[in-house]
């Protein structure tokens, strides 16, 4: 069934995209990542404008982060104190974004610089958390008791705050920094910052792995929620067809993905997401090394 | 009073050829409707020529017909392999493009229209875009518009349809064209060309109306007009979503 989408001018097939937001759905709540990391590019790929695409995937991302995170509330697996702390940051972080991709934008190579940062981010932390787990997993059929709460620097800094939820007592000054710096980084690639924001979490804040999930889908609501603001009065190109369309999927899929992710080990489900990201880093790669068998690209408008 | 009335006249013999023969028009219908389930649309564009006197035998008429979607401006962009990766590098902006553009012929095109016809009523696809020049530092700039033909071609957004017009008794023709499912709205230009020996006869030119209707024509003025209740509708829709998505899954919990 072909569906026309108003805003994005072209005519797509309405269960591919129903599949997609499924798909990309269940990952969303098995995960704790909004999913715009892999929906962005597939977008793309059915022939969605890219400014479009960018703006919509936002407005998905809502919906199926909103899902997650009741299903998540329900289990009590949410901090809401560091969410809080994580959302200012990346509000922040986020506005700070849009300034620095304006400036990219006025000197051109904006893509180039998109596409680098999502070879570098996705290459190193899908790298670091695929070991790491696998030593996890290792460990544990060992019989090693896992190493949990390492004291580090991270602990000696001021203004402690106690995360009753995440049994923690640190610094709020890390989590702000993780805040603004995800939030950089968001407005910069057109991602929640889910796939950052996590290993963040785990590793540098040392946070339970079943408490990351919920709390980065809550700061991930509120951070696209601005973003699909920004977009739809900005640049005026969200398609709410083809986000209703993928959010369907979404949402379903969310709810799906929510129930799979409390079934498994915490090593499982960071080893399979490492995976995912390492993927994707490795598509995108190949992208930029390999020649393209189109050397133009037509983009709308003048300089 | 000499030099007048030959002037008068030279008027008259100049004028002849081009009233001689006049094209009238039908079209299978002068708007096409977006609407939720457009998935491209056929038009079928046919006419007769009308004629004072009886048409002379030789050389045969040949007819072409030209559908034109709004223009706009297009930058085109070259990758170049940089340090081991692709990269955007020469960028040549084209002034003026259509959206959409089809050219249909009843035999080959270089036999229907002369190089200087197509110079003058810019017919033909490269003629149809408008490029007044690259910078200096880009060598061939040539390659940049083939680049962009090649591009809308692969997907149908610009057609060199060669022979299809069919032209019964020197008097009929018909045609029909396929829009593509990604369609721009605007005012879609109509011309029809009738051509002896590769010289322009006459001409006719009409519009298509292709406008957005029902929930796509009142989604985009919203998304325009009002921008932030547009925003605030679809993050309603989102959280709505969101929220039933996770009611509907507990009752099945239970």
């Amino acid at each position: 069934m072909q569906i026309y989408l108003p805003i994005a001018e072209v005519s797509v097939n309405a269960f591919l995209l129903l599949g997609l937001g499924g798909i990309v759905g269940i990952l969303s709540g098995m995960f704790g990542v909004g999913g715009g990391f892999l929906m962005t590019p597939l977008l793309f790929f059915i022939g969605i404008p890219p400014a479009v695409a960018v703006a919509t995937e936002a407005n998905q991302i809502v919906a199926s982060s909103f899902s997650g995170v009741l299903a998540h509330f329900k289990r009590k697996t949410v901090d809401l104190r560091m969410g809080t702390v994580l959302l200012i940051g990346g509000l922040v972080g986020a506005g700070l974004g849009v300034y620095v991709f304006n400036i990219l934008k006025a000197q051109g190579q904006v893509d180039l610089l998109v596409k680098l940062c999502y070879v570098v981010f996705l290459g190193v932390i899908g790298g670091l958390m695929f070991f790491e787990s696998l030593n996890a997993i290792r460990n544990v059929k060992k019989g090693k008791a896992p190493k949990r709460k390492k004291h580090n620097w991270i602990h000696g800094l001021p203004f402690k705050m106690r995360f009753r939820v995440s049994g923690l007592y640190i610094s709020v000054i890390p989590p702000l920094i993780v805040g603004v710096l995800v939030g950089i980084l968001a407005a910069i690639m057109g991602v929640g910052g889910g796939f950052i924001m996590v290993p963040a979490m785990i590793y540098l804040l040392g946070m339970p792995t079943k408490v990351v999930v919920g709390t980065s889908l809550f700061q991930i609501i509120f951070v696209t929620a601005f973003t699909t603001m920004l977009h739809a009065t900005t640049n005026y190109t969200v398609d709410i067809v083809l986000a209703v369309l993928l959010l369907v999927g979404g949402v379903i899929g969310a709810q799906i993905g929510t129930r799979i992710g409390v079934k498994m080990k915490a090593e499982q489900l960071r080893i399979l997401l490492a995976m995912m990201v390492l993927a994707v880093c490795g598509k995108l790669a190949l992208e930029l090394l390999l020649q393209p068998t189109e050397l133009y690209s037509i983009a709308a408008g003048g300089h | 009073m000499r030099r007048l009335i030959l002037s008068v006249a030279l008027c008259i013999a100049a004028s002849l050829p081009a009233m001689a023969e006049e094209v009238v028009l039908g079209l299978s219908s002068d708007t096409v409707s977006i609407n939720t389930n457009f998935d491209g649309s056929e038009i079928l564009i046919f006419g007769a020529v009308k004629r004072d006197a009886p048409f002379p035998a030789e050389p045969p008429m040949e007819v072409i017909v030209t559908v034109s979607g709004p223009s706009e401006p297009v930058t085109v962009r070259r990758k170049e392999k940089k340090f081991g990766i692709w990269v955007n590098t020469d960028a040549v902006e084209i002034d003026s493009a259509p959206s959409f553009y089809a050219v249909s012929t009843s035999t080959l095109m270089g036999l229907s229209l002369s190089e200087t016809e197509d110079v003058r009523h810019s017919v033909s696809i490269p003629r149809a875009i408008r490029s007044v020049g690259a910078p200096d530092n880009i060598s061939n700039s040539e390659t940049f518009t083939e680049a962009l033909i090649r591009i809308k071609s692969k997907s149908n957004q610009y057609q060199l349809n060669e022979g299809t017009v069919s032209v019964d008794e020197q008097t009929l023709f018909r045609t029909s064209i396929a829009l593509p499912a990604a369609l721009t709205e605007g005012d879609y230009q109509t011309r029809i060309f009738l051509t002896r020996s590769g010289d322009v006869v006459a001409q006719y030119e009409t519009s298509i109306y292709v406008r957005k209707v029902g929930m796509e024509r009142w989604l985009f003025t919203l998304s325009r007009e009002r921008a932030f209740l547009y925003g605030l509708l679809s993050l309603g829709i989102a959280i709505f979503a969101g929220w039933g998505a996770s009611a509907i899954f507990s009752v099945f919990r239970r």
